[in-house]
């Protein structure tokens, strides 16, 4: 089985811990893992603004970069529905069968590793958003509460209006800065009166939105990767978690 | 388009505005949850909802692949029924043709139900201008009427209104458009609705003319279908002598049999109910019984237009439902006024650039009116791909380039870097060896200074991950 990490732009400048996170992880399952560095952006970016033509170069780029693997995992629901819903629509030559190859993290583990215990050990009280590309585009259901609800010392809560979007929307937090703001608002007091320490998704771009707006509040809630948690085992350093979140934004290191 | 709508602010700025209106945000969030709940407990009760939504788009796809031919089929049905159909390319032709049918009456007022066509084209406006005064009768849309407002939801048009600011105005306006509100008027929904009631009566009784629009009209009976909550829509379609239609020429369904689909799929999908309360349909003219003329005017307005997009065209589906803006995050944000269109919300977002073209600001703005989270798709009993439309008229946007060169500039220089992985790389190691110097917040004007209005930018990584990547597992293997 050829497997190859697509880490994704946003994760591999800005969340490089959620990368690290998910090569321990898919190890400690004995999956060899590669790193095609060929790989960029999948070009959602450009596709969601309007620019076509821009997103089919990357489009090609990723399909080439991932040429002649079994599967392409990435911890990215949003980069997933890209490949997995758009790319087949742009309708453009040289991107073969990549769509059917692409997983998001939590797909792999479940549906194609077969396992939802991955031995991890987290013991913090953790509330989860669930992306809406993962949730509506890719249909990601319960994959991520049964991984959640395996870890070891990990207490889920419920997050009021976990359905409702964060207000992200890539480019749309940077048009329309009020209503994203506000959504983002929103969302940020759902989860804290959740009383989870942790706020837990698998899209890096909603965390950001939402970590930096806590952190604009200076709120007792960290934003942390779903793949960190699955990596994490060491419940020392677990069980110590840093003295100031606020200055590591990507939470629980890997 | 309605002159009320022009010159309105971008969507951004409008939206800006109206999200820090917190009386406006409660009372939408509450409205719009509300119905939210209600609409899904009524989808879940038919278990064959999938099937029925699906059919909803086919019969819709289907009638607009052969639209003109079943048009034509509705003009001749119409006419042998005793009705007379006119043609009307746009609002101003059609804000004609109805003038000049109330003037040939020698009436100087009409009633009218509520119709989503007859605002598109502002017929309320021009038929003042020439002295004819329009009285709506549909009760959120009495009290837009009343309070010279406009509406914000195409179901409930006076969401962003609660029930104190309605006791207000029905005190304070009803006495200069008619009958007053009883002196003792409280803000209890049965107290607000009696002096509606009375008010509206001493209307449907002297009026000898109405106007309504159409929900559907069946191309092989020529009959039209109302489907409404609250009874005054029958009573004009019932009362006047003479009744004129306005209606898109999207709204026909080819027989009786497709009318079925629909009256399940629009009662639970906008006012979350089994069956609507009323629902009317008349044929032409029938001697002894109802109006004795009947006018049909068939509005274009530019959905030939839409129609001739392969993407687009899809909206023309659109049943008016209105489960769109209940889902939708960034209406219940920004309210239905910021769309600066008659069609707010999702629908708002992707019909309104259609009909009336992108050229104008608020037009380019509406496409990225959206997060594209999807839950408009979801929702609709149509099944119209929103998101996908959205993304569609982006591009429309984006060719046209009005407003946004620095953001294509912008996004050719990053696409360029994205597909030169070497200098990439450079550009990312870059970025994280200055990692010291980026701040949280920007001090600078621009885009990313909105973002950071608000939130705190990311911290930048001591190591990008391909550089980790390199260091602790070499070169990427290749697979081929
Ligand atoms: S787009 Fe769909 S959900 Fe929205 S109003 Fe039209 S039919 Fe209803």
């Amino acid at each position: 089985m050829r497997v190859a990490l697509f880490v994704t732009c946003v994760n591999d400048a800005l969340y490089p811990d959620t990368g690290r996170a998910v090569v321990t992880l898919l190890e400690r399952l004995g999956v060899e893992v590669d790193f095609p560095a060929a790989q960029t952006c999948c070009g959602q970016p450009q596709f969601n603004t309007g620019y076509r033509a821009q997103a089919e170069r990357l489009a090609r780029r990723t399909a080439d970069a991932f040429a002649g693997y079994d599967y392409v995992v990435t911890p990215s629901g949003s980069c997933a529905a890209m490949v997995r819903d758009q790319y087949p629509g742009l309708g453009c030559a040289g991107l073969g069968d990549l769509p059917d190859r692409v997983y998001e993290l939590t797909e792999f583990l479940v549906d194609v590793l077969g396992v939802t215990d991955v031995g991890a050990c987290y013991p913090h009280t953790v509330t989860y958003h669930p992306s809406c590309h993962g949730l509506r585009m890719l249909g990601l259901g319960d994959r991520p509460l049964r991984l959640l609800r395996a870890v070891r010392g990990l207490e889920l809560v419920e997050l009021p209006g976990a359905q409702e979007c964060c207000g992200f929307g890539g480019t749309f937090a940077v048009k329309n800065p009020a209503v994203s703001a506000a959504m983002g608002a929103d969302k940020v007091r759902n989860a804290l009166s959740s009383g989870a320490e942790v706020l837990c998704g698998a899209d890096n771009s909603c965390l950001m939105h939402l970590g930096g707006t806590l952190r604009r509040q200076d709120a007792p809630l960290r934003t942390v990767h779903l793949a960190e948690i699955l990596a994490s085992t060491e419940p020392e350093a677990a069980a110590h978690p840093q003295p100031d979140a606020h200055a590591d934004p990507n939470g629980a290191a890997a | 388009m309605s002159g009320t709508y022009l010159g309105m602010p971008a969507f951004p700025e409008a939206a800006a505005v109206s999200t820090q209106n917190a009386q406006l945000r409660a009372n939408l969030s509450h409205a719009t949850r509300t119905i939210r709940d209600k609409r899904a407990a009524a989808v879940a009760e038919l278990t064959d909802w999938p099937e029925l939504r699906q059919s909803g788009r086919e019969i819709k796809d289907h009638t607009l692949r052969h639209l003109d031919r079943y048009l034509l089929q509705l003009e001749e049905a119409v006419t042998a029924a005793g009705g007379t159909v006119h043609w009307a390319a746009d609002a101003e032709e059609a804000n004609r043709i109805v003038a000049d049918l109330v003037k040939a009456t020698g009436e100087r007022e009409v009633v009218k139900v509520k119709s989503m066509a007859t605002q598109e084209i502002g017929l309320n406006e021009a038929l003042a201008a020439e002295g004819i005064t329009a009285y709506e009768t549909d009760l959120a849309e009495l009290i837009v009427q009343l309070a010279d407002d406009r509406p914000s939801h195409i179901l409930v048009p006076a969401i962003h209104r609660n029930r104190t600011e309605i006791r207000d105005i029905f005190a304070d306006r009803m006495a200069t458009w008619g009958r007053p509100a009883p002196e003792d008027l409280t803000d209890s929904p049965a107290h607000l609705a009696e002096a509606a009631r009375l008010h509206l009566r001493e209307k449907f009784l002297r009026a000898k003319v109405a106007v309504s629009g159409a929900n559907f009209m069946i191309a092989d009976t020529g009959t039209l279908v109302v489907v409404e909550s609250e009874g005054n829509g029958r009573m004009c379609l019932t009362l006047p002598e003479t009744l004129i239609s306005v209606v898109g020429i999207e709204k026909v369904l080819p027989t009786w049999n497709d009318l079925e689909v629909f009256l399940q799929l629009l009662p639970r999908s906008s006012t979350a109910e089994r069956m609507n309360p009323y629902t009317s349909l008349w044929t032409g003219t029938t001697a002894g019984d109802g109006p004795r003329h009947f006018h049909l005017v068939l509005l274009d307005n530019g959905r030939t237009d839409t129609l001739a997009d392969e993407v687009g065209r899809q909206a023309l589906r659109c049943i008016r439902c209105s489960a769109c803006l209940n889902v939708c995050p960034v209406y219940e944000r920004a309210g239905g006024h910021a769309y600066g269109s008659v069609y707010p919300g999702p629908i708002g977002a992707i019909l309104t650039p259609q009909l009336r073209g992108t050229a104008s600001e608020v037009d380019a703005s509406l496409p990225y009116a959206s997060t594209l989270c999807g839950a408009c798709y979801d929702a609709c009993p149509v099944a119209i791909d929103i998101p996908e439309v959205l993304v569609h008229l982006r591009e429309r946007v984006a060719e046209q380039g009005t407003g946004h060169r620095a953001e294509r500039a912008a996004l050719r220089a990053a696409t360029w870097l994205l597909d030169h992985p070497a200098a990439y790389t450079a550009a990312t190691r870059a970025a994280v060896g200055t990692r010291r110097l980026h701040p949280r917040r920007l001090p600078l004007p621009g885009p990313a200074k909105a973002w950071s209005d608000t939130r705190d930018l990311p911290a930048m990584p001591e190591q990008t991950f391909r550089d980790w990547w390199k260091k602790n597992r070499g070169e990427g293997k290749t697979a081929r």
